[in-house]
């Protein structure tokens, strides 16, 4: 069953066409790995399917459009390009911004319950920072505010899970960490990933499907098709190994 | 200090204190609740611009011979929706939106100030406001307005929270963005108008940042910082009206220097808490 059905997607930023007539599906369970050099339109790409930049073309979810799938009960769990912004004065606990991610699921006028702030820990519990609930979220390191904001993209235990970038102020073991979380629910909830990354050879190991863009897709299937694919050569020449040979 | 007591006590026993007393309390109270929100979102610069806005609205109510207040908020309300069109649909930076509309309002308020016989006394008096002359309808407008911004930001709280931190995830999550940013601006503008009779279109920005920035040097949670700049605003506005009745001073500048105490205090002790 598609999650995502993408048809003629076009994007203009800045009067240059960002992304060109793409189309591709994404099934329920999918793992994709979205690759491709800078300025090939990866974050475009997010962005056009959270609605959050105008587009040309068709973008669905389940059939329906992004605002009648969220109201239908449906979680879209989004982790930001490193959001190296977050104000060192910012004035909220590590814990607040973690629960702002279930606001997706009240109603009006909406109010935070002793549930959703024991959703929260256990959502910092699994990526290691629940120590870190009553600290002031300005004042993080960046890698421990990455996983603040990827903690509020699990929360409501997302049907589908975008992650732009979501790595990047990782350390090496916190990544592990992250990577084995992303597998568990994507194998076990059947919890549909979409994730960009420029570590193509971490993202080769985990994903069942890449989208290789680069303005329009170069390529679209999966690890084992794109290994024998002649794209592969052109566009990583002697770095394929790095992806073709999973751990 | 028994002087200063029965001073104050002297002053609460006239009618134009009691009105100032509570039109500036709800005039706190409301910019306090809104300053948050556009200091965070860098927008603090909103509120001076839509004053300069004022400045012409109120220069055409005098030429039209109209109430200031009920011309001004629908002008200023429109000025406001301009500022965040620029800034969403056009490539001017919201700071150069805001100095656009700003400029605007403040020539065409000369414009129409010098057609009409030069600058009189009434157009001048807004430039720096004077609480103590505050009337009884706008104590009225100024309560109902400041209940009205405390309302909204109770029951849109968690959806202006989300905005605040990250828009884009705001919108990801279902909130309404545009129309929430529409509200939070058109009150913005409201109430921008309403504090110019008490601190006139120069200080009046002041009334929205300074609660705001003194409360972010001593608190981290989100609630706390309103709760406190609330109280700022409220101590600053009260002790400002008695200190200007007390050593008569201009009403305006005191409220905003005893603002401005209040943060130089918070300043020092967020450097000491390190």
């Amino acid at each position: 069953m598609n999650v995502i059905e993408v048809n003629k997607l076009s994007v203009q930023y800045r009067g240059v066409e960002a992304l060109s007539r793409i189309s591709f599906d994404v099934e329920e369970g999918d793992y994709i790995g979205i690759v491709g050099p800078n300025g090939s339109g990866k974050t475009t790409l997010i962005k056009a399917l959270l609605g959050l930049i105008p587009y040309e073309g068709k973008i669905l979810f389940q059939g329906k459009s992004l605002e009648q799938f969220t109201h239908s009960k449906k979680h879209i769990g989004y982790l930001p390009q490193k959001m190296s912004f977050i104000d060192e004065m910012f004035p909220a606990k590590a814990i607040e911004i973690v629960a702002s991610g279930v606001y997706c699921c009240k109603k009006f006028p909406k109010r935070l319950t002793g549930e959703d702030y024991k959703a929260a820990l256990k959502a910092m519990d699994i990526l290691g920072i629940k120590n870190l609930k009553d600290r002031p979220v300005g004042k993080l390191s960046g890698g421990q505010q990455q996983r603040v904001l990827l903690s509020r993209a699990l929360i409501h235990q997302p049907d589908v899970l975008i992650l732009d970038e979501p790595t990047v102020a990782l350390d090496p073991q916190a990544r592990d960490t992250f990577y084995a979380t992303i597998e568990e629910l994507n194998k076990e909830n059947k919890t549909t990933i979409l994730f960009v990354s420029h570590d193509i050879g971490s993202a080769g190991n985990f994903v069942s499907k890449l989208l290789y863009l680069d303005r329009k897709i170069v390529f679209f299937g999966t690890l084992d098709d794109f290994c024998k694919s002649p794209q592969m050569s052109d566009y990583f020449g002697h770095d394929q190994h790095l992806i073709c040979h999973r751990h | 200090m028994e002087n200063t007591f029965n001073q104050i006590f002297e002053a609460l026993q006239y009618s134009f204190i009691q009105r100032a007393i509570i039109a500036g309390s709800f005039m706190a109270l409301g910019c306090s609740f809104l300053g948050i929100f556009l200091v965070l979102r860098r927008f603090s610069l909103i509120g001076d611009g839509l004053a300069h806005v004022s400045f012409a609205s109120i220069a055409i109510a005098l030429l039209l011979h109209a109430q200031p207040v009920i011309i001004s908020i629908p002008l200023v309300g429109l000025a406001s929706l301009a500022i965040l069109k620029l800034n969403e649909k056009t490539k001017v930076y919201g700071d150069a939106a805001i100095g656009l509309v700003s400029s605007f309002g403040i020539a065409l308020g000369v414009i129409i100030a010098s057609t009409s016989g030069g600058y009189n006394v009434d157009l001048f008096s807004y430039l720096f406001g004077n609480i103590l002359s505050v009337s009884t309808f706008e104590v009225w407008i100024t309560a109902a307005l400041s209940l009205l911004v405390m309302l909204i930001v109770i029951l849109f709280y968690h959806d202006l929270f989300s905005i605040t931190f990250d828009e884009d995830y705001a919108q990801v999550s279902g909130i309404k963005v545009r129309l929430i940013n529409r509200i939070l601006i058109l009150l913005t503008s409201a109430i921008v108008v309403l504090g110019i009779k008490i601190v006139g279109t120069m200080l009046v920005s002041s009334l929205i940042i300074l609660p705001a920035i003194s409360a972010l040097q001593l608190v981290r949670s989100f609630r706390s910082t309103i709760i406190l700049a609330a109280i700022f605003a409220f101590l600053s506005v009260s002790i400002g009206i008695f200190l200007s009745y007390i050593f008569n001073l201009p009403s305006g500048a005191t409220i905003v220097m005893v603002n401005f105490i209040f943060f130089a205090g918070a300043f020092f002790l967020h450097k000491v808490k390190g």
